[in-house]
């Protein structure tokens, strides 16, 4: 019940309070990022992709930071909005919410592990993967997370929102795998602290 | 008969190209070159590109018992088709003075497609073809990691192009 309410939160919220641009243009524009990455770290034509992938989570991560101001904004200004009581509410905010008003995709949670603190979300289409198919180098197949950057915005953003998490691909149809999903680990709740002494 | 298809980049570089039979009334879907024709084809082929440079949709050309068909594509990429109605009968001589075919198998072929290459249902039939090929290649060219004027190597537009000649030639 609260999370067909969230749902139907989350499809007011697009159709209404959200400015729209044209999916290819974000599409292509991820493309040439991810190309122009592997492309920069490579030495002798050979991309050096665990890189690439920490390249787009860091990107991600600088994402996220900012997005969640743009996310609370937008979804508090409908006020019915409560804070999350709970990781599942926060996993149920992250799928119908987050992901709807900014990709128009909905993910399913699955995937619950015993204690609650780790879930897994499920992409049925990954907007940013439209047309791509992997170079046939052999190892891009095995190393690279084309969409890694959606790992590093929802850690960014839930640092910002005092919880540390751990946020993975596990499985990507770009790789021949059947499904696309992510593993959301909550680590820690984070407690206002003394900002360390280096920057 | 066979068909050779060859898609030519912005350089006249060749960046993808694939031989099949037809597969309609009779053929087994093999192309049955002769053992030179596979580089006279892309000779031929090569030598009809100026003509094409000349003429923008230049629809066929009529070369050694060969037609050429070439469809220009927005990014100035062509795709070139070469039907041959009956490769058997085609000798590649020396000699620029074109053979003369033989009138007995030619026969056999006349409800082939390549033996009416004037036939409005060949060109209405190749003209679908390229356009389930342009369709293939738009989608391989959206791909970020391809650069432009590289060889086509994906075995998804390979297929794709396989199924289209079977559906259409």
């Amino acid at each position: 019940m609260a999370s067909q309410k969230i749902a139907r939160q989350g499809e007011e919220l697009w159709k209404t309070k959200i400015e729209k641009v044209n999916a290819e243009l974000v599409t292509l524009t991820y493309g040439t990022v991810v190309a122009q990455l592997c492309r920069d770290f490579s030495t002798n034509n050979n991309p050096d992709y665990v890189e690439v992938n920490r390249q787009l989570d860091k990107m991600g991560y600088n994402i996220g930071l900012r997005l969640i101001e743009d996310f609370l904004a937008k979804s508090s200004a409908n006020s019915s909005t409560q804070a999350c009581g709970s990781f599942r509410e926060v996993a149920e905010m992250i799928s119908k919410v987050g992901f709807k008003i900014f990709l128009n995709v909905t993910p399913s949670v699955t995937g619950w592990s015993a204690d609650g603190k780790s879930f897994g979300l499920v992409l049925e289409e990954n907007p940013l993967a439209d047309f791509v198919e992997l170079p046939d180098d052999g190892r891009s197949q095995d190393e690279l997370w084309y969409s890694n950057i959606l790992c590093g915005i929802i850690r960014g953003a839930l640092e910002m929102v005092q919880m540390q998490t751990e946020v993975k691909f596990t499985s990507d149809v770009l790789r021949g795998n059947d499904t696309t999903e992510m593993r959301i680990t909550l680590l820690r709740y984070i407690e206002d602290e003394m900002p360390p002494d280096d920057e | 008969m066979s068909y050779y298809f060859t898609i030519i980049g912005t350089r006249d570089n060749p960046l993808f190209e694939s031989d099949f039979g037809t597969s309609k009334v009779g053929g087994d879907g093999v192309a049955r070159f002769k053992e030179e024709a596979k580089y006279m084809n892309q000779f031929i082929v090569h030598a009809a590109l100026d003509l094409v440079e000349e003429v923008q949709w230049s629809n066929k050309e009529l070369y050694q018992n060969n037609h050429v068909h070439c469809y220009l594509t927005g990014g100035n990429v062509k795709f070139m088709l070469l039907m041959n109605p009956d490769p058997s009968a085609t000798t590649y001589s020396a000699y620029p003075t074109s053979p003369p075919s033989r009138p007995s198998t030619a026969r056999q072929s006349t409800i082939l497609l390549a033996a009416n290459p004037t036939s409005q249902a060949t060109e209405e039939a190749v003209r679908q073809f390229m356009n389930e090929v342009y369709e293939a290649w738009v989608k391989c060219i959206m791909n970020p990691f391809y650069q432009a004027n590289q060889v086509v190597t994906s075995p998804v537009f390979r297929s794709r192009v396989v199924i289209a000649a079977k559906k259409y030639l």
